[in-house]
């Protein structure tokens, strides 16, 4: 049974957080009621002109930027001629020969990859090439009825980036960490929320299957309707299955279209290569041309950060273990809430902070359905909390309650939760000095066997002491004072 | 007689026009003569001029990221044909 080589490629559309559609100043802004944000460009109105919007260009060039995508000098925009009832005017407004990037590459993050291959990642640091991105205008949004179909122009003329990948993944999983890496950066640059299921992130999946020993790639077969990373891994998945029988069963596979159905799990057929478009391109007369030198130069000082960058400073700079800076770094608003907390307590080791930041905080969230976008405790208190902690005043099973407090009723001083609970530790050198002497005068025999190198003898002396002062005896203070006098 | 030849159907489908026969025949005559004319234009010796996609030597022109309000959702369907839902209503679409 011969082996095949799977070979896949991404075109991603990402939507910018802009204020102002691509060619029109329409809002942009989406859950708005129907048809309340348009203009005769943005509707497709004969005679209207577009004019390009500074600030979604910035943000592709940015991008660009943070994927290491080289920006040609000139660039300008083409018309795509289709007809669809979503592109009243009969063309996209797009970019064909001159895109504002090509080429760079997107980092495939360890974390980034689905949970259940983290541990066994095939090619560990990879980087998939691309082939370009460009920016172009969106479509209105169809809703389909039984006997009808609506349209909303709302979305209609609203900035869109696509990111094209080459035909570099070569596996399902790749895929999902590609998408995922992709997006964790496309958040740190500002440049669009990129969330798939809520539609401001969309994926095509390119994907070919060729008999192993062969060095020209199979027939392109493409995916359609994915809604979210993981139906990307699920459709590759199910695609790869299905190419596989058809090729061991003899049939050649022809270039096409099919469309993912999530409910059942399987590709149909949408359209065969005879009914591929033919788009007729051409430069849109309506916008001029753009020089990119100027905007590279305005952006580049807002290069961010990026994931792996700010990783590789947690582990080196704080100590972090590289699976701790790996978590905080895969989300900006996490990364930014930890260096918040490492800024508001520079005595604290910020390794102790992450374990507090990863294990107790974001536990808590995860238990309230909460993110830390939404979290109601300021890193300045958890900060201050875990000061409060390290430096003896409570032990740490005490913090742990004072942690519980303070999320419970957000906005309390962890001082005045640790005097209600009575969790003051007695931290008086002098007072725990006499305790500590007289329990010493009162077990000679105690002593003695400490003396003679029994610890276990030392232990009973801190139970002993803790018990005495029910329990709010400074516990390191108490273990220096028996060292300094029984040792 | 021109040196090309078109496939009128196809560009008519492409356009979504629908040609009687005579007017296949006349709208290919127009389109070879356009395309003759790149003929001509071909013969130019233009080794020195940089291909350019726009007649006017004007660049960059942009306008800032600021929104505006446009139309009220009443303006933008009163062109409508059919609408409900506040939408443009057209026949079902199947994809
Ligand atoms: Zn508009």
């Amino acid at each position: 049974m011969p082996k095949y080589i799977v070979t896949i490629g991404l075109e991603v559309h990402a939507q910018l957080k802009t204020q102002s559609k691509m060619f029109c100043p329409c809002p942009v802004e989406y859950g708005s009621e129907p048809n309340t944000h348009t203009c005769p460009t943005c509707l497709g109105l004969p005679g209207a002109l577009p004019v390009l919007n500074e600030g979604a260009i910035e943000k592709t060039v940015l991008t660009g930027l943070m994927l290491g995508c080289t920006t040609p000098p000139l660039v300008k925009w083409d018309r795509k001629n289709y007809f669809y009832p979503d592109m009243p005017k009969n063309y996209q407004i797009t970019q064909f020969d001159l895109p504002l990037c090509i080429g760079g590459g997107v980092p495939l993050y360890d974390l980034a990859y689905p949970k259940d291959v983290q541990k066994n990642i095939p090619n560990p640091g990879k980087v998939v090439k691309l082939t370009r991105i460009h920016l172009e205008e969106d479509v209105a949004k169809s809703t389909h009825h039984d006997k009808f179909t609506t349209i909303d122009f709302n979305r209609a003329g609203t900035p869109l980036m696509e990111i094209v990948s080459d035909p570099d993944i070569d596996s399902a999983e790749e895929a999902f960490a590609y998408l995922s890496s992709l997006r964790q950066i496309l958040v740190y640059g500002g440049v669009s929320d990129a969330d798939m299921e809520k539609g401001q992130m969309r994926c095509d999946v390119n994907i070919s299957l060729r008999p192993e020993g062969q060095t020209e790639l199979g027939s392109k077969i493409e995916l359609k309707n994915l809604n979210s990373i993981a139906a990307v891994r699920r459709a590759i998945h199910f695609e790869t299955a299905r190419q596989t029988e058809a090729l061991d069963r003899g049939e050649v596979l022809l270039q096409s279209t099919r469309r993912w159905d999530d409910d059942r799990g399987e590709t149909t057929l949408m359209r065969s290569k005879e009914d591929a478009h033919d788009y007729r391109y051409f430069p849109d007369p309506d916008l001029l041309p753009l020089h990119t030198a100027d905007i590279l130069a305005r952006v580049s000082p807002s290069l961010p950060e990026l994931p792996h960058q700010k990783r590789a400073r947690f582990t080196n700079d704080y100590g972090c273990s590289a699976y701790d800076a790996d978590v905080l770094a895969s989300e900006q608003s996490l990364a930014a809430y930890y260096e918040a907390a490492v800024a508001a307590q520079p005595t604290v080791a910020p390794k102790k902070l992450a374990n507090w930041v990863l294990n107790d905080l974001l536990g808590a969230l995860n238990d309230a359905s909460l993110t830390i976008t939404d979290c109601p405790l300021p890193a300045t208190a958890l900060a201050q909390l875990v000061a409060i902690v390290e430096s003896g005043k409570i032990s740490g099973s005490q913090g742990k309650e004072v942690f519980a407090a303070m999320l419970a009723t957000p906005g309390t001083d962890p001082e005045a939760i640790i005097k209600e609970k009575g969790f003051e530790q007695v931290s008086d050198t002098g007072a725990l000095e006499a305790m500590v002497d007289e329990i010493l005068a009162a077990n000679p025999d105690k002593v003695a066997e400490v003396k003679s190198g029994n610890e276990k003898a030392m232990n009973w002396f801190t139970g002993q002491l803790m018990k005495a002062s029910k329990g709010k005896a400074n516990p390191k203070i108490l273990s220096d004072l028996l060292r300094s006098k029984l040792l | 007689m021109s040196a090309h030849s078109i496939d009128i159907h196809r560009v008519a489908k492409l356009a979504r026009l629908e040609l009687s026969d005579d007017e296949a025949t006349h709208y290919a005559a127009q389109l070879h003569r356009v395309l003759d004319h790149m003929d001509t234009l071909a013969k130019l010796d233009l080794s020195g001029v940089e291909p350019t996609s726009h007649a006017l030597p004007v660049y960059d022109v942009v306008r800032p990221d600021e929104a505006r309000p446009g139309f009220s959702q009443q303006q933008a369907l009163s062109n409508a044909p059919k609408s409900v839902l506040d939408q443009f209503q057209i026949p079902k679409v199947i994809e």
